[in-house]
This record gives C-alpha cells, sequence and structure tokens, in this order.
C-alpha cells in the first residue's frame, strides 16, 4: 500500500499559538483516512495544511514537511494551484457559487483551461453523476445552484471538487450540517469513491469514522495521539486518551 | 398606574411631547424647503431655457451648456474614478498581505472623505491648472472630482467586497483557482451591486458639488461640445446656479437650477436604492 501524502515534523502556529505539535503520519492511497479528536484538536487545520488553504489565514507559520507523491509541498518552487488541482476540498458548509449548477460544476475546469462547451457538458455529466446527484439535478442544470437543498448542494461541491480530476479529496466535516439521510448518501458517495479517490475526512461523528474509514487518527490538543486502523483503534485503542475520547469520556 | 409615581409621569410627557415638537419641526423645515423651492422655481423652469443658451446680444438666458457640462464631467470624472476606486479596493481587501499599510491606507481614505470639498478645489486649481499647465475647464474640474470621490468609491467597493462570504474565495481556491481568477468570477460579481449603488452616489456628489469646481472648471456659460469643453471654463448646474442668483441677480433662473438639481438628486436616489436591490435579486435562487 502506497502512501500518497505524508507529514513529518510538522508544526503550525497561529501567531503565537501552536496549533500543530509534531505530526507524522502516512497517508495510503485509496482508503478512506479519518481524522477525530476533540473541536480545536488541529483536525481541520491539519486537514488544511494537506491543500495548503492555511496559506489564506493571516499570521500562519507552518515548520516541517508535507510531501504529496514525494514532492514538498511547501516547496517555494511549487505551484500551489497545482496542489490543489490534485488535492481536492469540501468544506463544512456547502459553498456552491451563486451560479448556475452547470457552471458551479464547470469552474474548476474551465479554471483550468477546458473551453469546448462538448468537453465541458461531458465533464459535468460524469462529475454530477460520480457524486450521485445527476438524476436529481438533469433537467435544471441551469437554475442556480442555491435552490438546491444543503445535502444536494454539499454533493454538488463534491461534483465541483471531483470535476478537476484529483487525486486525493479532503473533506472538512463535510456532513455535520446535513440530516441523516444526507449524511448517509454522502457516507456511501465517500466509500464508492475511496476506489478511485484518496479520501481524507474530518469528522466529529465516531460512528462515522468507525462506519466508513479505514484508518483513522486522533488529535489532541495540536497532537496526533494515535493512528491506524479504524477497526484496531475503536476495539483496542492502544494509548488511554484514545480510549477515553473514543468510549465518550470526553469530547 | 402603578409604579410610576405622578412626578416621573409628568416628565414623561413632558419629553414625549418635546421628541414629538423636534420631530414635527425636522419635518416642517424639510418640506417647507422643498415646497418653497418648488413654488419659486417651476414658474420659471420653462423649455426656452432648458434647451438655450445665455445671449447677451439675444437676451436670452439658457441653461443647456450648464446641463451638458454636468454630463461631461460626470463623464470624464466616472471613467477615470471607476476603474481607479474598483482597482485601489481591490488590492486592499483581497491583495494586500500587509493589514498595516492597508490600514493606513484606508485612515487616509476615511480622513479625506471629511474635507471640505473647496480644498479639493485649490489643490486642483494649483495642480492641474498651474502645475500640469490644463486649462480651465471640464478635464481640471472632472480630475480634481475623481480626487475628491475617489476614497468615497475606494470604500464602499470595499465594504462591498467584504460582504462577500469567505466560502466562496475558500471555494474557489481549493478548485485552484488563482488569485485572479477568483476575484474575477467569484468577488467582484458578487460585489457588484455595492458597486453601483457606490457609483451612482458618487455621481450624485459629482452634480451638487460646487465649491471645488469654481477654481477648476470654471464660469464660462457657452456651448461646447465634449472636445472644446475639456479644455475651456464650462460652468455646471451647481455653479450657474451660484453665477445667476450671485452675479446676475436672475433669482429665478437659479430656483429653477435648484429644481432640476433636486429632481436628479431624487432619482440618483431612488436608482442607487434600485439598483442596490436588483442586482442583489438577480443572483439569488430562482
Amino acid at each position: 500500500m502506497d502512501s500518497v501524502i505524508t507529514a513529518k515534523g510538522l508544526n503550525l502556529w497561529y501567531g503565537d499559538h501552536q496549533a500543530l505539535k509534531s505530526v507524522d503520519i502516512e497517508i495510503p492511497e485509496k482508503r478512506i483516512t479519518a481524522l477525530i479528536g476533540p473541536s480545536g484538536c488541529g483536525k481541520s487545520t491539519f486537514l488544511r495544511t494537506l491543500n495548503r488553504m492555511n496559506d489564506l489565514v493571516p499570521g500562519v507559520r507552518i515548520e516541517g514537511e508535507v510531501r504529496y507523491v514525494g514532492q514538498d509541498i511547501y516547496a517555494p518552487e511549487v505551484d500551489v494551484t497545482w496542489i490543489r488541482k490534485r488535492i481536492g476540498m469540501v468544506f463544512q458548509k456547502a459553498n456552491p457559487f451563486p451560479m448556475s449548477i452547470y457552471d458551479n460544476v464547470a469552474y474548476g475546469p474551465r479554471t483550468h483551461g477546458v473551453r469546448s462547451r462538448a468537453q465541458l457538458t461531458e465533464i459535468v455529466e460524469k462529475s454530477l453523476r460520480d457524486a450521485a446527484i445527476w438524476d436529481e439535478v438533469k433537467d435544471r442544470l441551469n437554475k442556480s445552484a442555491l435552490g438546491l437543498s444543503g445535502g444536494q448542494q454539499q454533493r454538488l461541491c463534491i461534483a465541483r471538487a471531483l470535476a478537476v480530476e484529483p487525486d486525493v479529496l479532503l473533506m472538512d466535516e463535510s456532513t455535520s450540517a446535513l440530516d441523516p439521510i444526507s449524511t448517509a448518501k454522502i457516507e456511501d458517495l465517500a466509500t464508492e469513491l475511496k476506489n478511485r479517490y484518496t479520501v481524507v475526512m474530518v469528522t466529529h461523528n465516531m460512528q462515522q469514522a468507525a462506519r466508513v474509514s479505514d484508518l483513522c487518527a486522533f488529535f489532541l490538543l495540536g497532537e496526533m495521539v494515535e493512528y491506524g486502523d479504524t477497526e484496531t483503534m475503536f476495539s483496542t485503542p492502544s494509548d488511554k486518551r484514545t480510549e477515553d475520547y473514543i468510549t465518550g469520556r470526553f469530547g | 398606574m402603578e409604579g410610576l409615581s405622578k412626578k416621573r409621569r409628568a416628565w414623561n410627557r413632558t419629553m414625549k411631547a418635546l421628541m414629538y415638537i423636534s420631530a414635527a419641526l425636522t419635518c416642517a423645515l424639510l418640506l417647507g424647503l422643498i415646497g418653497y423651492i418648488f413654488i419659486r422655481g417651476v414658474p420659471s423652469l420653462t423649455w426656452p431655457l432648458v434647451s438655450g443658451v445665455t445671449s447677451y446680444l439675444k437676451n436670452t438666458i439658457g441653461i443647456l451648456p450648464n446641463i451638458l457640462n454636468t454630463l461631461y464631467i460626470i463623464a470624464v470624472a466616472m471613467v477615470i474614478v471607476l476603474p481607479l476606486g474598483v482597482g485601489a479596493a481591490v488590492y486592499l481587501t483581497e491583495y494586500a498581505s500587509n493589514r498595516r499599510v492597508a490600514g493606513a491606507i484606508e485612515f487616509a481614505a476615511e480622513t479625506l472623505t471629511g474635507i471640505p470639498s473647496i480644498i479639493f478645489g485649490l489643490v486642483g486649481m494649483l495642480f492641474f491648472c498651474q502645475i500640469m499647465g490644463t486649462k480651465e475647464g471640464v478635464l481640471a474640474g472632472g480630475l480634481t472630482l475623481v480626487i475628491m470621490i475617489l476614497p468615497t468609491v475606494m470604500r464602499t467597493t470595499q465594504e462591498s467586497l467584504k460582504t462577500v462570504p469567505q466560502a466562496y474565495r475558500e471555494g474557489a481556491m481549493a478548485l485552484g483557482a488563482g488569485k485572479w481568477r477568483t476575484v474575477r468570477t467569484v468577488v467582484l460579481p458578487n460585489a457588484v451591486d455595492g458597486i453601483v449603488t457606490g457609483c451612482i452616489l458618487a455621481v450624485g456628489r459629482i452634480v451638487g458639488e460646487s465649491a471645488a469646481l469654481l477654481f477648476t472648471a470654471g464660469f464660462g456659460v457657452e456651448l461646447n461640445s465634449f472636445k472644446t469643453a475639456l479644455h475651456s471654463s464650462s460652468a455646471t448646474l451647481t455653479v450657474a446656479l451660484y453665477i445667476y442668483a450671485a452675479e446676475r441677480g436672475e433669482t429665478d433662473v437659479a430656483f429653477a437650477i435648484a429644481v432640476i438639481l433636486m429632481i436628479i438628486a431624487f432619482l440618483i436616489n431612488l436608482a442607487a436604492n434600485g439598483a442596490g436591490r436588483r442586482l442583489k435579486n438577480g443572483r439569488g435562487a430562482n
């Protein structure tokens, strides 16, 4: 099993506050890796270092290295748009652009130079199918994406991310704002997607992590306490703190 | 009523009456002023006045040149201020990484908006007419107004940019869009209502400005083409109002101009409100 993303000795500060403390992790290809831990433990921060979204935060400082297929993504010569094309992201709150469903999905391909209408239409349909939302929106592709329900919007955002043909998909608590049915749809979708993509998801929901992930990393106060096979971690955690968290003693 | 003593109830009534009087006075003052201007101005607002020119030989008074000069100045000022103000605002809100420099510029802009406009006129006269050698006219006047309204356009654009949800920017960035593409395709289209509203209000300030134009655009009342007007003394409507009221003693003409200015002000406010609302609705769910 090859690892797609590796982090070594990763430290991150927001101003004076250290949000990540020497995190080491190897994320394997075509698996779902879940990042769990209480609020403010650094799991979302860690996820955002993987596609350099933290670059947008003023006053952030990063030490250590993150490699994607061997390439140090914080090296000065790296084109950050290339990283974000390879490593897509779906956010906690669905954030479709206020434009049509079609234009939302076509946004990424257009950004990367696809101009032909036929080609775009093909990508849009394929992405919407892959995100399991095609049947719901195929008759209203030119309608505003803001008219969709929350769950549909989130799947649209997944389709939008898939349209640039990424290698890795980062999901930042992507179901936390959704109802149980929409959540189940997105979980099924994630399981489906891991045949072709590497998925890294942050979740607050223990059951979700146990249900869908293959590997699981437990974060606490900026440290990665434990990382390994999900089943093992949930049945026989090796660290006392992991056990306390999983069994609900704090959180 | 239980609880409130007699004294307090009397105090309550007195205060209520005082507020009522303040409101009534304000209302009466405003309505009285508008009414007075209309009563004095509307009778002299005739077609020959609006469509004619002033001539000593023919003994006619017409304000067509001034209406045109006003339009010329709006055109010159807006063509320059729009790209400049929006560009500066985009830089400060989207690009500038040094928050302290950006803050200093914002503070300077804020201060500039509070400066009396005659000072812009003075500086405009010195800088454009004397140092740069531009002749008194629509160009010098327009450029002076650019400096005057630039901070306003910049600030309203910035406020509008700040209302665009950060999630849109993140969404675009996460798809590999560069800074400029994010700004052009996601940020600006969602800020356009605020920018348009800011521009309409800027036009309102141009139409209403007189002090800054006295020394820069001049007092000329001849009918000029746009090209000639750029470099020849050209009075706008507000300056013409001053000329006819203070120098020629034509109070009726001045009031007629006042009516026109008030109608324009009313239309501009209406347009600003309408544009903001329409553009906002236009991009909602449909």
